[in-house]
């Protein structure tokens, strides 16, 4: 198959290389190494999408990744698809199937274009004026259209098949853009010995050289000199090339982030292969050899598709092979477009003319158009254009004639620049100033904030001569600056460069103000010259605001193509100079980065750590449910037969209080405190004092933050003298840990004490209930077991099993308990054991929903649910907890504040509900009246509230203004459809008196 | 992502090994048992937040553990040194400072920072 606009004799692709893709369903035939946009513009297509708002077809506008308008849905299959991918970065690979976006039904032919001919509707900030009422139709009817009419792609429905990767990296210097300034920079720094990273985003080296047939670097034709300095490089082991990698993110102290596309441009990737990958590179110095990016220019109608940047005409010919056309017409403000004519002209294409915005035009340009028989108009400009679907015409006249004296040319493209601007991302990213220079109309780097050099047309230096011993000069400073020496060597000769010369910034002529031009300055976001003005003059003053106000420059564009025409025009409108109006702020990333890229491994199974206690296969075996509780599955309740939830935890508690229970408590934050020091220490930590605590006793300690609230809580046992076993909150553990840490370094240096988490050492077994100690007494050896010698609230050290144990007689029930700690791996046999002894005298076991119906009958807090950050152990019920003697402890200062010690506080009380089979919903809102007029004044709220099968009622715990005082008043819960009345009770509701733990 | 110098470690490590810890030399009041409600209000609650060069407290929490102080200017983000808990407040030379300025000059337009007094 002929593909009518491929030029042979240019360009690197091998005419036997064909591939196959399709595009919009239609087969299609390509060249190895074509892009997509060169594969389309070679088969005479350029028709690639349509516009954001007004569905305007549109077609390629550049040849890299400033690309605004033809973003593709790309796909190898159902699953790997991706959408608004730049067809001037796709490389084509053999099967690849791209689909244009944003069209129904067809690309020709899109519904969605009616928006065009509304144009005069859908000015700048449409939807903040028109969607605002009635509130109503916002839920139902604007956002859903809102929705399905944004965003140009669709997202793949399937999981992300493709594996990614991720890799640090530290290098001496990384080099971002391997175009003549990068690849001289790489050169010089790699020859005097630094560790090199040279990073390019396209599929070569070279950059604009691959597209200039005139220049002569050392009397090497440009491509000639790329792949000699390439090869000298690549024979270097200090150096590390990537190509198709994009440095996409500038972190502080000189921490770049990069994303290597490493097979989306094979044909058939091996299936271990990773589909992109992220760097994360730490550099001594930096050099952005970014380039520029080149200019579109803003008149009537230049955004019909065959119209295009004259710098991507020229690399499509240079590297592809490939004509944007036949009948080129050629409308600019720079001197860098008329080389794109004379060497399309050369390739044996038709150019209409140029026509050129200037008066003045360097007069080699013009005799060198004369040679080739080109025909230039100075002082004129591109008023217009026509064709729906390709340009088919453009009106030129004088500039400022007002319109008169139009002439009509016929063409089938028209190449544009309004000149360069330096691609100053990652140095404002790096948070360096930028400078404004009038003469050439663009904001160069002035004041850096990193290690960081620009070099080369980033930096504004536009002579190929003087970017490259500008380039030199970086890498010989950074040698220095790093330590190495250097010498300066030969001079680079440079023949041939072509110039720069020339810009124009804001709108041509043609583009108004007349209100009904179409003149786009955002191609991706569809914003035009009428929309910046109209900002301005509806009140927007600062370029931030008219930014997000017409949404130009947003996106994925990030004003690569846009910034410096918004600017100009809106600096027009507000008579104020550019740099007056100041830059918006350019934002990671330069160009957008998959999510895969940047989640990377953390998916499925890696998206998060999961904890799992010793113990966790026997409850597996036992059929338990699990519940989250931070990173931890813990057991939630074991169901038997067809029971539900409720019968099962029904079923647990009952079993427990009756029987015994046995439950899984490894989750418990463990922490050892250990030294001479340790008491005084914990004085200081916790609120209650512990010089009198007896070795071989337990207590339950509060820990509160300076502020005098609760903070975490838990059993302490004193092993030793000097050796304390500390429990904490299963999530607490490591900000206990933390916490102490704190004060002991910073507060405390000089105490003796030593901290260890031991959360993962013990596995811990609880078994409560009347036969807890016949069940396990057995079990163990060289303890004393009876109630006198091993009372209520102590630990002994022996074995179990035949294996260390520190036994804690203690409970979270209110049945005598026994919390068994063993090391970690013989928890499960230890597990097995008791449950082998226990379960023939109709022991249970039970999960952390029993666990919490029980705790609460007896109105034991758990810290997060029943306090919340503002509890302090006086509203909790626990000042017998407070060491009323103590002179010191975390917290003491702050709960003697009068705030905290004021009357009325809220007070953690027990409710009962009238209807006694009512539970409560845990959070709701407590008030003393609820017939009174809304809003009702809150009094509280309820913490936790389960159904107690052991009482035949519902139980709940709450926060209750001045609750201590008002034990026996009703209160009421207004709840959607009801109102529910309660009592306040103590909120200790099973066996008040305590005596059961004692059994 | 910064690199930060655990002086304990005496090497660079990732931000990532860090937590960050509030302001340094903020000693806990040896009175807590009777401090008064303003003197409470200033240990606990408030701070300088400055703008500029600050002291603060990091944890190398995924290293050595240890708690250490730094001193950083909070626009540039870039640290002059950090030290020790329990050093003194290093003194700072007029050439130190200057190295961790944000430029005060340039566009864009967004409001220049000039701060040299700040480390007094």
């Amino acid at each position: 198959m002929s593909a009518p606009n491929r030029i042979s004799g240019y360009g690197k692709l091998s005419p036997t290389k064909q591939v196959s893709f399709s595009f919009d369903g239609k087969a299609l035939q390509a060249l190895e190494g074509d892009t997509l946009a060169s594969a389309l513009l070679a088969n005479g297509i350029h028709l690639m999408g349509r516009s954001f708002k007004y569905h305007r077809p549109r077609g390629i506008l550049a040849s890299g990744a400033e690309e605004p308008n033809a973003l593709m849905d790309i796909s190898r299959d159902n699953a790997r698809r991706q959408p608004n991918v730049r067809a001037s970065v796709q490389e084509v690979f053999d099967g690849m199937k791209a689909e244009s976006q944003n069209r129904f039904p067809s690309l020709a032919f899109d519904v969605g274009a009616v928006n065009d001919g509304l144009g005069r509707f859908l000015p700048a900030g449409f939807y903040y004026k028109t969607f605002m009422w009635p509130r109503k139709a916002w839920d139902k009817l604007y956002e859903p259209i809102i929705r399905s009419a944004a965003g140009l792609g669709k997202t793949p429905e399937e999981v992300d098949p493709d594996t990614y990767a991720n890799r640090f990296a530290h290098r001496d210097i990384i080099i971002i853009g391997a175009g003549a300034a990068g690849l001289q920079a790489a050169l010089t720094a790699a020859k005097f010995g630094l560790q090199v990273m040279l990073v390019d985003e396209n599929a070569e080296l070279g950059g604009s050289l691959l597209s200039d047939s005139d220049v002569r670097i050392n009397r090497k034709s440009g491509r000639d000199w790329v792949e000699a300095v390439e090869a000298e490089l690549r024979g270097m082991d200090n150096v590390t090339i990537l190509t198709r990698t994009t440095a996409f993110g500038y972190y502080a102290q000189n921490m770049i982030s990069l994303v290597e596309r490493v097979s989306d441009h094979l044909a058939m990737p091996e299936a271990d292969l990773v589909r992109e990958r992220l760097w994360q590179v730490r550099a001594g110095r930096v050099i952005l050899a970014t380039g520029a990016i080149e200019r579109h220019l803003v008149f009537a109608d230049n955004d019909r598709p065959g119209i295009m940047l004259a710098s991507a005409g020229r690399e499509f010919l240079h590297k592809y092979g490939v004509t944007p056309g036949q009948n080129i017409g050629v409308y600019t403000a720079c001197d860098s477009a008329y080389y794109a004519a004379f060497d399309l002209k050369q390739a044996g294409v038709s150019i209409v003319a140029i026509i050129d915005c200037r008066e003045r035009v360097d007069s080699e340009l013009l005799s060198r158009a004369n040679d080739l028989d080109i025909t230039v108009r100075t002082g004129q400009a591109v008023t217009s254009t026509s064709g729906r679907l390709r340009v088919k015409l453009m009106s030129v006249c004088a500039i400022n004639s007002g319109g008169v004296g139009v002439e009509k040319y016929e063409i089938d493209c028209l190449l544009m620049s309004g000149g360069w601007t330096p691609s100053v991302h990652l140095f404002s990213q790096s948070r360096g100033k930028l400078a404004y220079e009038t003469e050439k109309g663009r904001f160069v780097p002035d004041v850096y904030m990193e290690d960081c050099t620009s070099v080369g047309s980033c930096n504004g230096t536009d002579e190929m001569a003087d970017a490259l011993s500008e380039a030199k000069n970086a890498a010989l400073n950074a040698v220095k600056l790093l330590g190495g020496k250097a010498n300066k060597g030969r001079a680079i000769s440079v023949e041939n460069a072509c110039s720069m010369e020339g810009f124009l910034t804001g709108s041509a002529d043609g583009a108004g103000p007349d209100d009904f031009v179409k003149a786009f300055v955002d191609f991706q976001n569809d914003v035009t010259a009428k929309d910046i003005r109209l900002a301005v003059r509806e009140g927007f003053r600062s370029i931030e605001h008219v930014k997000r106000y017409t949404t130009t420059g947003m996106a994925t564009d990030q004003g690569k193509m846009s910034n410096m025409h918004g600017l100009a025009i809106a600096a027009e409108m507000l008579g104020k100079e550019i740099p007056e109006v100041g830059l918006t702020t350019f934002r990671s990333p330069y160009t957008p980065v998959t999510f895969g890229t940047i989640i990377n491994h953390a998916r499925g199974d890696l998206f998060d750590v999961t904890r799992r206690t010793p113990m966790h296969e026997g409850a597996v075996a036992r059929g338990a449910v699990f519940e989250d509780v931070g990173n931890w599955k813990r057991a939630w309740y074991f169901p038997q037969g067809d029971e539900d939830m409720h019968a099962a935890v029904n079923r647990e508690c009952k079993i427990t209080r009756q029987v015994a229970g046995l439950f899984d408590a490894s989750t418990l934050g463990k922490i050892e405190v250990v030294g001479p020091d340790a008491v005084k220490f914990m004085n200081i930590m916790y609120t209650n004092p512990w010089d009198k605590l007896g070795v071989g006793r337990l207590r339950y300690g509060i820990m509160c933050r300076e502020d005098g609230f609760i903070y975490d809580d838990g059993v302490v046992a004193r092993m030793g003298e000097n050796q304390f076993h500390v429990t904490t909150t299963t999530g607490g553990a490591p900000r206990v840990l933390n916490m102490m840490e704190d004060y002991l370094q910073t507060e405390f240096p000089d105490w003796k004490v030593w901290l260890t988490s031991i959360s993962e050492q013990w596995a811990v077994l609880a078994v409560n209930g009347p036969k807890a100690r016949e069940i396990i007494e057995p079990l163990v050896e060289g303890i004393d077991m009876s109630t006198e010698a091993f009372p209520h609230m102590s630990v002994r050290e022996g074995k179990i099993c035949g294996v260390p144990v520190r036994l804690m007689r203690m409970s979270f029930t209110g049945e005598t308990g026994f919390e068994i700690n063993v090391p970690a791996n013989y928890g499960q046999s230890v597990w097995d054991a008791i449950w082998e002894r226990g379960a023939p005298l109709g022991m249970t076991t039970y999960g952390t929903e029993a666990m919490h119906v029980m705790r609460a009958e007896k109105g034991y807090i758990i810290v997060g649910q029943d306090t919340d950050g503002t509890v302090t152990p006086q509203d909790a019920g626990l000042s017998w907890a407070v060491g009323k003697k103590k002179k010191d402890f975390v917290g003491i200062g702050g709960m003697r504040r009068p705030d905290l010690v004021a009357e009325g506080r809220r007070q953690l009380v027990g409710l009962r509900t009238m209807d006694a089979k009512i539970v409560l919903e845990e959070g709701a809102q407590i008030v003393n009246n609820a017939d009174v007029p809304i809003p009702v004044p809150m009094v509280g709220f309820v913490t936790s509230s389960y159904w107690s099968e052991c009482l035949g009622h519902s139980i709940a715990l709450a926060l209750v203004e001045d609750g201590f005082n008002r034990t026996g008043e009703t209160i009421f819960i207004p709840m959607e459809d009801r109102v529910i009345a309660a009592k306040i009770v103590s909120p200790v509701f099973y066996d008040e008196q305590g005596g059961r733990v004692n059994g | 992502m910064l690199l930060i110098h655990c002086p304990y470690c005496e090497e660079e490590r990732p931000e990532l090994e860090f937590h960050g810890a509030g302001e340094a030399h903020i000693a806990r009041p040896t009175n807590m048992g009777e401090i008064s409600p303003e003197d409470f209000e200033k240990f606990f609650f408030i701070r300088d937040n400055r703008k500029g060069v600050v002291f603060e407290r990091w944890r190398h929490l995924h290293g050595c553990g240890r708690f250490f102080n730094a001193v950083r200017h909070s626009v540039s983000d870039k640290f002059i040194c950090t030290y020790k808990a329990g050093e003194p407040r290093p003194k700072l030379t007029d050439k130190q400072i200057a190295a961790v300025l944000p430029p005060a000059k340039g566009t864009p337009a967004n409001e220049p920072i000039v701060n040299k007094g700040d480390a007094k």
